[in-house]
């Protein structure tokens, strides 16, 4: 290996990347569990199928559009690396190797589209769902990686390179970026069938919290791993990310309490992802009492701003808005408060000394961000809406996704059902394996 | 012959098995049911989202007595499902007019 590789650190950033790819299923259970037990399913493959399309493009194009030498004006990353040519086994970034930073990307941009999957839970077409999740790594999150992410010396992207936007982990890129997405898509698509009116309680909480747990353990390769090194700004993410997301779940689970009388399950498990969403820009940059801070506001912000959609009347199924986009905004501009200048950027903020400048950064880092996701997130809905058709029918929403997309359902609950089938002379429903029929078997016999 | 049948808290039905079966029932159903009478469900909350929850979990009994033995079977549930707490339930009685044993074919009290 060349000057500079350390195995500390590859290895390091190798596990993180391995946590991060946990999340996804994780957001899987964790949307899953929210959702009416005859759609659960679907929410489950709208998580997965993201590991699936964004893997194949990031290799592609993905990688290159984000992380390639930027192609002017910090806007996008180049066409070098193309299907990944010309990244070679001992190619070096910083000290770990190409690959290795490359799959570590990857799974952000896996998550990130899935995360906007609960805004419009019930009610997608999967086809027009995956089209979407393709499109818009394309259009929205591949730019967005490269103005935030693609950091070289000035030449990389304009809202990190040029404007000096602070972003750890992904509070903008990911976050406020799918949590608009979000809002964009539940717009294009409208209201759940019985929105305000039918009770559509979670089906499964144990699941949520399960889903919330493996966030919050993938949580720590996706901000501690984000030092790109094993090294003390790692150990400071990690734990920033630890006492942020402890104190959004009191934060959240305080609020609940006096506004609505009880603390809830869903409460803690939502609280805990807001907290982790709002530490991820600012777990590089603040003390750890900075992130206690941080956590509290982001728990007891996001808990009041899940009523939003109530009051404004937009359907954001598993409130993607206010947890991801609001949490992400606190913790982006948030930096310019708490940013201390001495754990892993030498910015400081506001209670640092550092004046409103860096706030002003972070301000319009949000706003450029939002307002991007959400344009392009909308006309990209409108889109498939008008072409293929985003929706399903009203007769498939209301018996449930799962059966009329999937041809499955999540659960099996009847005992009686094999012989009251028998008992009432239904037709046997059990057909072959496809596989006999190629074998001139066919599979009609056993209707 | 009567069908009595009680609609009671899921947390009395060990009770009042314990009790019929001291007075000398033989036999009952339970199934699981879910109701409500005057005092209606209760409330739950999901992310500040509150839902009213009318129906809630109640155990249906239902035996099966010879006419003499009704009104003191009655007595029994009664004061074996009693919690003089609101939501305890209801019990009622109705006529009979036959009862077949399933294996043997025996009519009337002789197949209770």
């Amino acid at each position: 290996m060349p000057d500079g590789f350390s195995a500390g650190d590859t290895a390091f950033v190798l596990i993180s990347a391995a946590l991060v790819m946990v999340m996804t299923p994780g957001l899987a259970f964790f949307y899953g569990g929210m959702v009416r037990v005859k759609s659960a399913l679907n929410m489950l493959v709208m998580s997965f199928i993201s590991l699936a399309i964004v893997s194949v493009l990031w290799v592609l194009y993905g990688y290159t559009l984000s992380f390639g030498k930027d192609a002017g004006a910090g806007l996008i990353g180049n066409l070098d690396h193309l299907g990944m040519r010309g990244i070679g086994l001992n190619d070096l970034n910083g000290s770990i190797p190409v690959t290795v930073f490359a799959a570590f990307q990857l799974m952000f941009a896996v998550i990130t589209p899935a995360l906007i999957s609960g805004a419009i839970a019930d009610r997608a077409k999967f086809t027009a769902w995956s089209l979407f999740v393709a499109l818009w790594v394309t259009i929205v999150y591949f730019p967005v990686a490269h103005w935030v992410f693609f950091s070289d010396n000035g030449h990389g992207g304009w809202l990190v390179d040029h404007l000096g936007v602070i972003d750890f982990a992904g509070g903008t890129a990911v976050h406020i970026n799918a949590g608009v997405a979000g809002l964009a898509l539940c717009l294009v698509l409208g209201k759940r069938v019985g929105f305000k009116k039918d009770p559509m309680r979670p089906h499964s909480l144990p699941l949520v919290m399960l889903g919330s747990g493996l966030l919050w353990f993938g949580w720590f390769g996706f901000n501690a791993g984000s030092a790109l090194a094993a090294n003390g700004v790692a150990g400071m993410a990690f734990m920033n990310t630890q006492v942020a997301t402890a104190a959004a779940m009191l934060g959240w689970l305080a609020y609940e309490k006096l506004r609505h009388g009880a603390f809830t399950s869903l409460g803690a498990a939502s609280g805990a992802v807001a907290g982790l969403v709002a530490i991820t820009p600012a777990c590089g940059s603040v003390s750890m009492l900075g992130a206690v801070a941080i956590g509290l506001i982001a728990g007891a912000v996001c808990a009041a701003a899940i009523s939003l959609k109530y009051r404004l009347g937009f359907d954001d199924s598993l409130d993607v808005v206010g947890v991801h986009a609001v949490g992400g905004a606190i913790g982006s501009v948030l930096i310019g408060l708490f940013a201390t200048g001495h754990v892993g950027q030498s910015v400081q903020g506001l209670f640092y000394g550092g004046g409103w400048g860096q706030l002003g950064k972070q301000v319009v880092g949000v706003v450029v961000v939002a307002t991007y996701s959400f344009a392009l997130s909308w006309l990209l809905g409108q889109a498939i809406q008008k072409t293929i058709g985003f929706r399903v029918t009203e007769e498939v929403e209301v018996t449930g996704i799962d059966q009329a997309e999937h041809a499955e359902t999540a659960y099996e609950f009847s005992a009686v059902g094999a012989s009251l089938a028998r008992a009432l002379g239904t037709p046997a429903t059990v057909t072959e394996p496809v596989a006999a029929k190629t074998n001139h078997k066919t599979g009609a016999d056993a209707r | 012959m009567k069908l009595i049948t009680a609609v009671v808290k899921p947390h009395q039905l060990e009770p009042v098995k314990a009790a019929l079966q001291a007075f000398g029932v033989h036999g009952l159903t339970v199934t699981e049911a879910s109701g409500y009478g005057r005092q209606r469900g209760h409330t739950e909350v999901y992310r500040g989202a509150e839902y009213t929850v009318d129906l809630v979990p109640k155990v249906r009994i239902e035996v099966l007595v010879a006419d003499d033995d009704a009104e003191d079977v009655i007595e029994v549930l009664l004061k074996a499902a009693r919690t003089g707490r609101i939501g305890d339930g209801k019990v009622w009685c109705v006529p009979v007019e036959t009862v077949v044993r399933v294996r043997t074919g025996e009519r009337g009290p002789d197949a209770l």
